[in-house]
C-alpha cells in the first residue's frame, strides 16, 4: 500500500498536521530558506572571501575551540555530577539536582553579567587568579567559563536517566565474576553510558557554538582575540553589511544542521543501545 | 530540556560489592559540589548580592523606574503571545505525530527541533532579512507603514522562533507512550473529535503541557540574542528585561543592572521550583498508571 | 443483531492480515475468533468494529451494509485487551462517558446517567468501586469495568479483544464462567478474540479457527475439537500424534498400519499424515503367544515401548517410542491417554512393550510447501 497515511479512526489529522506545517513554515522554514536564497545572491568567490577573512577565521577558531573545551569539561564533570546525584546520598541533594537546570532557566544576559562580575580581576573568584597573572574575564578563558555554565545541564540530564536505568544486577554480576570496582566501572558502566555521554557532549557543544548572551559581557570582544562568530554577525549587521552577515549566518546554519544530524544519530544510537540491553 | 526526566532517589545499595569506599564517595561528592558551586551557585548568589549591595532603595528604584516597568510589560506581552501559540502548536504537532502513522514523520519531528540548534543571533537575523528595510518584504511593509523589525512584532516573532519546540518535544514522547487505545475507546463510545481531545487526551498530558509551558515561558522571558538583533534597543519602547539589563550594564550602572537581573534570576528560581513540583506530580501520575 | 462479513481482505505493507474472509455471526450468539498471534483475528475484530478498514470486502450489520459507516455510528461495544480505561476519570465517569458525550437532545439527565451507571456497576458486581480510579483496581476489576463501559451505550453487538489475555490463570477462569453467564442473561451478539483454545471451547457457542489470515474452520466447540477440518486445526486444538505414510487409491499405509481411506479414492501414491488424538489410541499387552516379532498384529496395530508414565489425576498419560525407531535423535514420541482403571488393568511400567492401535484418526495428504 502506497498511502501517505495509515488509516485511523481518530479525527483531526488533517487539521493538526496542516496547522503544524503552516506554523512551522511561517515561523521557521520560510525565514530560514529566505536566508539561504539571499546568500545565493553572492557569487561563490564573494561568499568564500567573506567567510574566510582572517578576522572571521579567528572567530571560528575561538568559537569552536572554546565550545569544544567547555563541552569537554562538561562531559567530565557532568558525568561526575550525574553519578553523584544518582548513586550517593548527601544533604541538600534534591536542591542540587533542581539547581543543575539553572542555566536552562536563567536568562543568558543575567548569567553573562554575573560571571563577568565574578571573574573580573576584582571579582570574588577573579581576585584569586589576578596575582597569578591569570586574567579570566575579557579573555578567551572568560568565554570558556561562560560556555561551560550554559552547557552544564546537557550532559547531566542526558546521562542521569541512563545511569538510573542500569540494573544493579549487571554490577553485581561483574563483582561476582571477580571484577574490581574500577573494572566494573570502566568495562560495564562506562560503555553503557557512553552514547548518552556523547549525546550530552554534542548538545552542549552545539549550544555553545551559537551562544551569544552570556558570552558578550565576559568576552571583551577584541577582534582577532576574543570575538565570537555570532558577535561578528551582529557587528556586520550594525554596519549595514547585510551580505556579510547573511554569509556568516549561512555558515552557522550549516554547522547547526550538521550538529542536529549528529545529535539525532547519537540519540538513535542511545535508544538502540538501551533497546538491546 | 530532556523529556520529563525524573531522578529517582538514590537506590539502597547495601551490597559492598557495588558501591565505592566511603572516602571515594566523599571525594567524588566534594569534587562535584565544588564544580557546581564555582559554576552555578556562586554566580546565582552574586546576582542577588550585587543587586542589593547599594541598598534596598537603589534596588527598588531600579526596578520601578518607568523604563524598567515598560521593559517588564514588553517581556510579559511577548511571552503572553509566544507561549500560548507554542502550546497550541505543540498540541497540534504532538497529536499528528504521536497518534498517526504517516510518511515523513521523523523528518517533521527533526524539523520541530531545528530552532534549538540555530544560534539566537541567526534566529534574529533571519527576520531582519525578511522584514527589515533591506529585507524581502521591507519595502512593501514600509509603504504600508507596518513596522516589524525594531518594533514589538519582531520581538514577538523572535521569541516565538526560539521557543517553538518546547511544548511539542515534551508532548510527542508522552503521547506516543500513551498510545491510541483510550482515544479509540472514546470514539467507539460515540465521542466527537473535540470531545475525545478535551476529555481524554488533554487531561492525560496535562502535566506534560504544564512542564513544557514553564520551560517555554522561562526562555521566552529570558531570550536575549534573537531579541537583541530585532529590537533596535529603543528605550522604553522595544526593550525587554534582558535587553534593559544590557543597557544598564553598558552604562556602568551596575547596581541597577543587577537589580533588574535579579528579577530575572527570581523568575528562573520560580521556574525551577515549579518544574520540580510538576515533575513530582507527573511522576506520581506515571506510577499510578504504571501497569498500563 | 446479526453480523456478516463478506470477502474481507486486508494488508499491512507486505503482510496479509486477512485473506478473503467471510463469516456470519448469528443473532444472540457468542462467537470466538481463535488463532495464534498473527492469524488475523484481532484485525478481523477491528474491521468489524470499524477501527480498521479492509482493503476489500463488506461488513453487514443486520443485513445492512456498514462497510463505510464510521465507528461512532456502528453502535458496537468494544472491550480492549488492555481495557483502555480513561486514566484521568473515576470508574463512574468511565462508565458514564458514552452517555455524557451524546448530543444534548439525546443525552439522559444527570440523575438518569448515574442511575444507569450504578445499575451496570451492579451487573458487573463492582458497585462499590464507583469513586475509585482505574489504577486503583485489579486487572479483573478493570476488565469488568471495561465491559460495563461498553454496555452502557446499549450496543447492538459486543466485541472483545483478548478479554482475559492480561489476567492471571485463576482470575481468567472465574471471569470466563462469569462472561458466559452474563451473555446467557443478556443475549447480545458477541464476538471475542482469543489465542487460548480452552477459553474458546469453554465459553463460545461457536468457534472460528483462524490461521494466516484465513478461516480454517467454523463450528461448535465439539465440532472443531472432535472433527477438525484441517491439519492446522488438529494441531492447534489439543494434543495430537502424527503418523507419516502414504495414500493410494482409498487405502493408506501409515506407521506400519494399513487402513481404509475412502475419502481419498483418487490419490495416487501421495504422502500423507494421519492425525490421532492421544485418547483415541488403544493399548494392549502383547499376547504371550508367539508369532509376533514387532511388526504388529496383521497390520492393524504396532509395537511400542513405554518410555514415560505420568499418572496424576483420573487420566494417565503415557509416552511411547515405536519399536524399530532406532535413530534416537529423530524418534517421535507417541502420546497416549488412558483412564486410570485401564492403566491399572494393564499394569504398565517403564520399558514395557505394548501393542498400540489408533481407534480414530483423520488422514490428510501432506501439504507440499
Amino acid at each position: 500500500m502506497n498511502k501517505f497515511k495509515q488509516h485511523s479512526v481518530l479525527p483531526g489529522f488533517n487539521l493538526a498536521l496542516g496547522f503544524t506545517l503552516l506554523y512551522l513554515s511561517l515561523i521557521v522554514l520560510i525565514p530560514l530558506s529566505a536566508t539561504f536564497i539571499r546568500a545565493s545572491a553572492l557569487s561563490w568567490p564573494e561568499f568564500w572571501s567573506i567567510v574566510t577573512t582572517p578576522r572571521v577565521l579567528a572567530s571560528y577558531r575561538l568559537t569552536f575551540g572554546a565550545s569544544f573545551a567547555a563541552a569537554l569539561v562538561n562531559a567530565v564533570f557532568g558525568l561526575l555530577v550525574a553519578w553523584v546525584l544518582v548513586r550517593y546520598r548527601f544533604p541538600g541533594k534534591k536542591l542540587v539536582d533542581a539547581l543543575v537546570d539553572l542555566p536552562f532557566a536563567l536568562p543568558t544576559a543575567v548569567a553573562g553579567i554575573a560571571l563577568t562580575a565574578l571573574y573580573a580581576g576584582n571579582g570574588w573568584i577573579g581576585q584569586f587568579f589576578e596575582p597569578l597573572g591569570i586574567k579570566i574575564a575579557f579573555t578567551p578563558i572568560g568565554i570558556f567559563v561562560a560556555l561551560t555554565f550554559i552547557g552544564l545541564p546537557f550532559v547531566v540530564r542526558t546521562v542521569q536517566p541512563v545511569l538510573e536505568d542500569i540494573e544493579a544486577e549487571l554490577e553485581e554480576a561483574a563483582a561476582t565474576l571477580g571484577a574490581t570496582r574500577f573494572q566494573t566501572f570502566s568495562r560495564v558502566i562506562f560503555p553503557t553510558v557512553m552514547p548518552a555521554l556523547m549525546t550530552g557532549f554534542a548538545l552542549a557543544f552545539a549550544r555553545a557554538i551559537g551562544e551569544y548572551g552570556s558570552v558578550i559581557f565576559i568576552a571583551g570582544n577584541m577582534p582577532m582575540v576574543s570575538e565570537i562568530t555570532p558577535l561578528l554577525i551582529i557587528t556586520k549587521l550594525e554596519q549595514y553589511d547585510y551580505a556579510g552577515a547573511t554569509a556568516l549566518a549561512v555558515v552557522m546554519l550549516v554547522i547547526s544542521f550538521i550538529m542536529l544530524l549528529v545529535i539525532n544519530l547519537l540519540q538513535w544510537w542511545t535508544r538502540h543501545r538501551s533497546a538491546l540491553a | 530540556m530532556s523529556a520529563i526526566a525524573i531522578s529517582s532517589p538514590g537506590r539502597n545499595r547495601n551490597a559492598r560489592a557495588t558501591t565505592e569506599s566511603a572516602w571515594i564517595r566523599r571525594s567524588l561528592i566534594s569534587i562535584a559540589l565544588a564544580f557546581l558551586t564555582l559554576f552555578l551557585f556562586v554566580p546565582l548568589i552574586s546576582v542577588f548580592y550585587e543587586a542589593l549591595k547599594k541598598g534596598l532603595d537603589v534596588y527598588v528604584a531600579a526596578a520601578t523606574e518607568p523604563e524598567a516597568v515598560s521593559a517588564i510589560k514588553l517581556t510579559l506581552t511577548a511571552a503572553a503571545i509566544a507561549v500560548p501559540l507554542n502550546v497550541i502548536f505543540g498540541l497540534a504537532a504532538a497529536w499528528a505525530i504521536a497518534k498517526f502513522e504517516f510518511r515523513g514523520k521523523s523528518v517533521l519531528t527533526t524539523l520541530i527541533d531545528l530552532p534549538f540548534s540555530v544560534s539566537p543571533v541567526v534566529a534574529g537575523l533571519i527576520y531582519v532579512l525578511m522584514f527589515g528595510l533591506q529585507g524581502w518584504l521591507g519595502p512593501w511593509l514600509a509603504e504600508n507603514d507596518i513596522k516589524i523589525i525594531f518594533a514589538v512584532p519582531g520581538i514577538v516573532l523572535a521569541t516565538i522562533f526560539v521557543t517553538v519546540p518546547f511544548i511539542a518535544r515534551e508532548l510527542i514522547p508522552l503521547m506516543q507512550a500513551q498510545g491510541t487505545e483510550e482515544e479509540e475507546a472514546a470514539v467507539i463510545l460515540g465521542a466527537s473529535g473535540w470531545q475525545t481531545f478535551f476529555r481524554v487526551t488533554l487531561p492525560n498530558v496535562k502535566w506534560g503541557v504544564l512542564y513544557g509551558t514553564i520551560l517555554c515561558n522561562a526562555r521566552a522571558m529570558g531570550e536575549f540574542g534573537a531579541v537583541s538583533v530585532v529590537s533596535g534597543h529603543i528605550r522604553g519602547s522595544t526593550n525587554t528585561l534582558p535587553l534593559h539589563v544590557e543597557i544598564l550594564y553598558n552604562e556602568y550602572n551596575f547596581a541597577a543592572a543587577f537589580a533588574v537581573a535579579s528579577l530575572l534570576a527570581l523568575l528562573a528560581l520560580v521556574t525551577l521550583g515549579l518544574k520540580m513540583l510538576v515533575e513530582t506530580r507527573a511522576k506520581q501520575q506515571e506510577e499510578n498508571v504504571g501497569e498500563h | 443483531m446479526s453480523i456478516e462479513v463478506r470477502n474481507l481482505s486486508k494488508r499491512f505493507g507486505s503482510f496479509s492480515a486477512l485473506r478473503d474472509v467471510s463469516l456470519e455471526v448469528r443473532p444472540g450468539e457468542l462467537l470466538a475468533l481463535l488463532g495464534p498471534s498473527g492469524s488475523g483475528k484481532t484485525t478481523l475484530l477491528r474491521v468489524i468494529a470499524g477501527l480498521e478498514t479492509a482493503d476489500t470486502g463488506q461488513v453487514l450489520f443486520h443485513g445492512e451494509d456498514a462497510t463505510n459507516q464510521h465507528v461512532r455510528e456502528r453502535q458496537v461495544g468494544f472491550v480492549f485487551q488492555h481495557y483502555a480505561l480513561f486514566r484521568n476519570m473515576s470508574i463512574l465517569e468511565n462508565v458514564a462517558f458514552g452517555l455524557r458525550v451524546r448530543p444534548k437532545k439525546f443525552r439522559p439527565s444527570d440523575e438518569e446517567i448515574r442511575r444507569r451507571v450504578h445499575e451496570l456497576l451492579k451487573l458487573v458486581q463492582l458497585d462499590w468501586l464507583a469513586d475509585r480510579y482505574p489504577h486503583q483496581l485489579s486487572g479483573g476489576q478493570r476488565q469488568r469495568i471495561a465491559l460495563a463501559r461498553a454496555l452502557a451505550v446499549e450496543p447492538n453487538v459486543l466485541l472483545l479483544d483478548e478479554p482475559f489475555g492480561a489476567l492471571d490463570a485463576r482470575v481468567r477462569k472465574e471471569l470466563r464462567a462469569w462472561l458466559r453467564r452474563l451473555h446467557d442473561d443478556m443475549h447480545i451478539t458477541s464476538v471475542f478474540v482469543t489465542h487460548d483454545q480452552e477459553e474458546a471451547l469453554e465459553v463460545a457457542d461457536r468457534v472460528v479457527v483462524m490461521n494466516e489470515g484465513r478461516i480454517e474452520q467454523i463450528g461448535t466447540p465439539d465440532e472443531v475439537y472432535e472433527r477438525p477440518a484441517s491439519p492446522f486445526v488438529y494441531e492447534f486444538l489439543g494434543k495430537v500424534n502424527l503418523f507419516h505414510g502414504r495414500l493410494h487409491r482409498g487405502r493408506a499405509w501409515v506407521g506400519g498400519i494399513e487402513i481404509d481411506a475412502p475419502e481419498h479414492p483418487e490419490a495416487e501414491e501421495l504422502p500423507a499424515v494421519a492425525y490421532v488424538r492421544p485418547h483415541d489410541i488403544e493399548i494392549e499387552r502383547i499376547p504371550a503367544v508367539s508369532g509376533l516379532n514387532g511388526d504388529g498384529d496383521s497390520g492393524t496395530s504396532l509395537v511400542a515401548q513405554v518410555s514415560h508414565v505420568l499418572a496424576i489425576g483420573p487420566v494417565v498419560r503415557l509416552e511411547l517410542i515405536r519399536n524399530g525407531d532406532k535413530d534416537k535423535e529423530h524418534q517421535e514420541l507417541i502420546e497416549v491417554e488412558i483412564s486410570k482403571e485401564r492403566f491399572r488393568e494393564l499394569n504398565l511400567a517403564r520399558g514395557d512393550e505394548v501393542l498400540i492401535k489408533p481407534s480414530r484418526f483423520d488422514l490428510f495428504p501432506r501439504q507440499i510447501h
